[in-house]
């Protein structure tokens, strides 16, 4: 349907996104590419050096490394399992016609709405302090001994925090998906005798699944940067328990100062997510295709 | 949509429900209700629901540190100004993908969502340094261009999946009924746009609102937004709960309420793809 | 007619110019209570100096930092007053990215009490004015210790402190008996972990730069904090730094806490702390000796020499830090508040001695501590008493602070722990080039 009229038109209308954005990548990005081949400490001043790989393997065989990335696929993979599952849950839950359903609404959407920083430092320190946090509270009224969440699964704790604050989201999502479900589908496969289950199985979920493919990829790419929560709670600790990726980049470059290995750790963060959006893409990219 | 199901069922249902969104509200609730609080009332065991002694002097001290209104202001305008910008140049490129696709336009597509899979801690330091030499430090545009850039693809990407929603028919119609180029725009495809474009928006706004990364370290004094702010009160000084909440408080309160005015809207221009 | 214009192009040109006249100083602080005092008090700055407005960015300790160290190593220029400490200073000042100070006559250069005179100093400069200066002791709580029938000797150790801490913790009633740093950094837990070492006769590095922690030294320490916490210490103490600890002394839950001497004031203040009334003092406890088992540090103002407004920002920096600012501390928040280990002349004034039954102590403290290289037992190659004034130290030492709070939480042993300090300070040092 388009002619060469509109092809040639279509290409201009396109143009300013891509070329700023191409710029945008292009240069800080070429700048840190450049960074990452020389010796380059903010608090070392002197000629700057070239070192070939040097700081890429220096960054690769941190000894925190490949923890780094196990934590940053937990994470990721903790909260789409999480929010998802729950999505989806929520979304039947408010799909039904329950009494003041808009406010139930209201309430279910509002984490979406806390500035990161603001959630995780509402969940440490009223929620999870094993002293004075509800969560120890209510413990203690049970008679059970408070648990340090930070200490003991400090993990799962940031993965519980980041996947409370996008579970709206993809409650949104589903739920709007949900909503578009004809009717007289359902009806008639009642009507033919089909169990609820089954009807949730093999019509309510297929139609789900574009929706679903859509809030992977949008949470993917934030999750794999997650970084304001853990800096807030943890700063990447205990040990290295909650650092991932991002942080360990952080590390490099405001806690050493080192911008020549986080530029190389900067690097290696981008491939790593080229890879996971390869991958992601193989998987469900089929989906996108309406 | 009304289904009849059994009164019994209904009643069990919405008690579920109301549970889970209290569940789900409840750190919200709790730190709204700790602001008002005194700092000793803020960590008695057990704790004081609802009452105990009420009082705004949390919220005093919070003002009085720090210049509240100058941080909404920079909020409102980085958040407005880069999600209006991106929608002016999203708009068009959204547009080309859904109706005049090229070989390589899905390619280009997950391109553009590819470049948001950079940890922003990798390029602090050559942004820093650009942003050093063009004098865009701790200014308002320097951030409203920064926050336009990291949303730019989010914006394309949404607004293509909305625009393919449109069916060409109705677009193939129009031309054939021979309306040019611009009255196809305004007078077809805007109008069902409208909610799609929408709710990209209220999103993007959300989005760059509670960026946190770029905005604290860009910024210093004079274009620091909220999440600057609440970052003044991170650590704890002390007995400070009272204050964090009261800081909270003010802090996600304007984002909170347009939200929930707007939620409708959000929902609507999601639901977009149900109007057949 | 020409009167009338004249003077509306003067009183445009007055109005043009006007705002101009006022000069805006950006000043990094760290929200300590003492600074948010001083961002209380500074009106008293603007009427002694009108045309000067003052724009505060107040942020907690390590977020400032690395916004104030990249905008120094990158000439950006955004601040014209930080808040830094005795450990940047030296390191800075050999860079040149901080102008030498020159306070006036008035100011009394020579009141300043030398160990942190000299700490702010290089090359025989002052680069930065002290704000208040700490060292570490020991608080107790006398109540909780008469009913224990314990006595806190004049040079309590570490093995009396177990002994004490074993009697006073009552975990049902919510009382523990030592509350210490757990929470990972080289501020928080290394501050305190280096002095025990210190006292234990250890030390970073020796001659060679080659860290120590495979030592006898590091292992007594480690695993004396780690038995200390474990029986006698409050739940989620791996996430508690100053701040936290604080709040629990003040709220009553610990029987003793070794911290700064700052914190002194805080828990004697009847309007914030619920234990005023029965707070001791006594020095930081010694293990196999007593050099250095105390710690040493300055907050202090200077001026980054990419400031475009050195001269205003001299003047900031000499009120803040003038002992007309005590004064007007002592007016508005009584002595006891004022920010302390600053003067020679604040410990001469016996108004401040009878408000502060603290004050002697710490002034004792902040004068045994030596960063100098002969100050710990054995001979070390660094300047600092918690801290190695090197670059390369602050992550180095997050990084081990890291190490020991996993120890504390029990996700890693302390053999466990010892043994990936040693390897993650060697392979940075190395990297650093100190290692050949």
């Amino acid at each position: 349907m388009a002619t060469l009229h509109t092809r040639s038109l279509a290409r201009l209308m396109m143009a300013p996104s891509v070329a700023l954005l191409f710029l945008w990548m292009a240069v800080p990005l070429g700048m840190t590419l450049y960074f990452s081949f020389i010796r380059y400490n903010l608090l070392i001043p002197g000629p700057k050096s070239f070192v070939g790989f040097a700081n890429y393997y220096y960054f690769l065989t941190d000894p925190a490394f490949a923890s780094a990335l196990v934590n940053t696929l937990i994470i990721v993979g903790g909260t789409l399992l999480i929010t998802i599952v729950g999505g989806i849950l929520l979304a039947l839950l408010l799909d039904q016609p329950v009494f003041g359903q808009g406010i139930v609404r209201l309430l279910v959407i509002s984490p979406f709405f806390v500035l990161p920083t603001v959630a995780a430092l509402v969940w440490k320190n009223m929620m999870m302090n094993p002293v004075y946090g509800v969560f120890a509270q209510i413990a203690a009224s049970l008679g059970l001994a408070p648990l340090d969440w930070f200490a003991s699964a400090p993990l799962f704790s940031i993965t519980l925090i980041v996947a409370w604050q996008w579970l709206p989201f993809a409650t949104l999502i589903l739920l709007t998906a949900l909503q578009s479900l004809s009717e007289e589908q359902k009806e008639a496969a009642e009507m033919d005798g089909a169990r609820r289950f089954s009807i949730f199985f093999y019509i309510i979920l297929p139609h789900l699944a574009r929706a679903i493919t859509v809030v992977i990829l949008i949470e993917t790419i934030f999750l794999l940067t997650v970084f304001a929560e853990i800096l807030v709670t943890t700063n990447g600790g205990p040990g290295v328990a909650t650092t991932n990726i991002a942080f360990l980049v952080y590390a490099q470059a405001l806690l050493q100062f080192d911008v020549g290995g986080a530029s190389a750790g900067g690097i290696i963060a981008v491939i790593l997510a080229n890879i996971v959006a390869v991958f992601l893409m193989r998987m469900i990219g089929r989906n996108l295709e309406a | 949509m009304a289904r009849a199901i059994p009164a019994r069922r209904r009643w069990l249902l919405s008690i579920l429900a109301w549970a889970v969104g209290l569940m789900i509200f409840f750190p919200i609730l709790w730190t709204v209700l700790t602001s008002f609080k005194t700092e000793g009332e803020a960590i008695a065991v057990p704790p004081h629901i609802l009452f105990f002694h009420w009082t705004l002097e949390n919220y005093a001290e919070v003002q009085q540190r720090s210049n509240y209104i100058e941080h909404v202001t920079n909020s409102v305008v980085i958040a407005l100004g880069s999600t209006l910008l991106a929608l002016l140049i999203g708009v068009p490129a959204a547009w080309a993908a859904a109706f005049a696709p090229a070989r390589r336009t899905k390619d280009l597509l997950m391109w553009m969502l590819s470049t948001k899979m950079m940890p922003p801690v990798g390029v602090l330091v050559p942004i820093y340094l650009l942003f050093r030499d063009w004098g865009l430090l701790d200014t308002l545009t320097g951030l409203t261009a920064l926050m336009m850039l990291v949303n730019l693809p989010i914006v394309v990407w949404m607004l293509y999946t909305y625009f393919k929603e449109i069916p060409a028919d109705i677009l193939e119609a129009a031309r054939m009924d021979g309306a040019r180029l611009f009255n196809e725009i305004v007078h077809v495809l805007a109008p069902m746009a409208v909610p799609g474009i929408a709710s990209t928006m209220l999103l993007n706004i959300i989005l760059a609102w509670n960026e946190a990364f770029w905005t604290l370290n860009l910024t210093a004094a004079k274009a620091a937004p909220l999440s600057a702010f609440i970052a003044s009160y991170s650590s704890p000084e002390g007995l400070f709960w009272a204050k964090l909440s009261a800081a909270s408080t003010m802090a996600i309160a304007p984002i909170l309420i347009l939200g929930w005015f707007s939620q409708r809207q959000l929902v609507r221009g999601l639901t977009f793809g149900a109007v057949k | 007619m020409r009167r009338t214009l004249a003077a509306l192009v003067g009183t445009a040109a007055l109005a043009i110019a006007g705002p101009s006249l006022a000069d805006t100083l950006t000043i990094a602080t760290v929200n300590n209570g003492d600074m948010i005092r001083m961002q209380r008090l500074a009106d008293d700055f603007r009427q002694k100096n009108p045309g000067i407005d003052l724009n505060w960015v107040t942020l907690e300790e390590n977020v400032l930092r690395e916004k104030v160290t990249t905008d120094i190593a990158t000439k950006a220029g955004q601040y014209d007053v930080l808040t830094i400490g005795t450990y940047e200073v030296p390191i800075w000042a050999k860079q040149g990215w901080l102008v030498p100070l020159d306070l006036g006559a008035a100011y009394d250069v020579n009141d300043l009490l030398p160990p942190i005179r000299s700490g702010l100093s290089y090359d025989g400069k002052l680069y930065a004015a002290p704000f208040y200066g700490e060292s570490s002791m020991l608080m107790y709580r006398k109540d909780l210790f008469a009913k224990a029938g314990l006595t806190m000797p004049e040079k309590p150790t570490w093995d009396f402190i177990k002994e004490a801490a074993d009697k006073i913790t009552d975990k049902q009633a919510g009382i523990y008996g030592i509350c210490l740093r757990g929470k990972a950094g080289w501020g928080e837990n290394m501050a305190f972990l280096t002095t025990m070492a210190n006292s234990y006769g250890g030390r970073w590095f020796n001659e060679k730069w080659e860290p120590e922690f495979n030592g006898p030294e590091w292992k007594t320490t480690l695993n004396t904090y780690l038995e200390l916490m474990k029986k006698d210490g409050p739940p989620g103490a791996s996430s508690n730094g100053f701040n936290e600890n604080l709040a629990l002394f003040q709220g009553g839950k610990c029987g003793m806490w070794i911290d700064a001497t700052v914190a002194a004031s805080f828990v004697s203040d009847p309007k914030q702390s619920k234990v005023a009334n029965d707070v001791g003092f006594a020095p930081a406890p010694c293990g196999t000796t007593c050099k250095n088992a105390n710690w040493l540090w300055a907050w202090a103002l200077a001026i980054p020499s990419s400031s475009k407004k050195t001269a205003e920002a001299e003047k900031f920096v000499a009120w803040a830090t003038s002992k007309e600012y005590l004064q007007l501390v002592a007016a508005k928040d009584g002595w006891v508040n004022v920010p302390p280990g600053t003067r020679k002349s604040l410990y001469d004034n016996p108004d401040y001695l009878k408000a502060a039954p603290f004050a002697r102590m710490t002034l004792q403290a902040i004068d045994s501590a030596d960063p100098g290289l002969d100050g710990n037992s054995k001979p070390k190659p660094y300047i600092g008493v918690q801290f190695a004034a090197i670059p390369e130290f602050q992550g180095i030492a997050t990084a081990v602070g890291q190490q020991f709070s996993a120890a504390l939480t029990g996700q890693t042993s302390a053999t466990q722990a010892l043994q990936n300090a040693q390897l993650l300070t060697e392979r940075e040092m190395r990297r650093a080039g100190y290692i050949k």
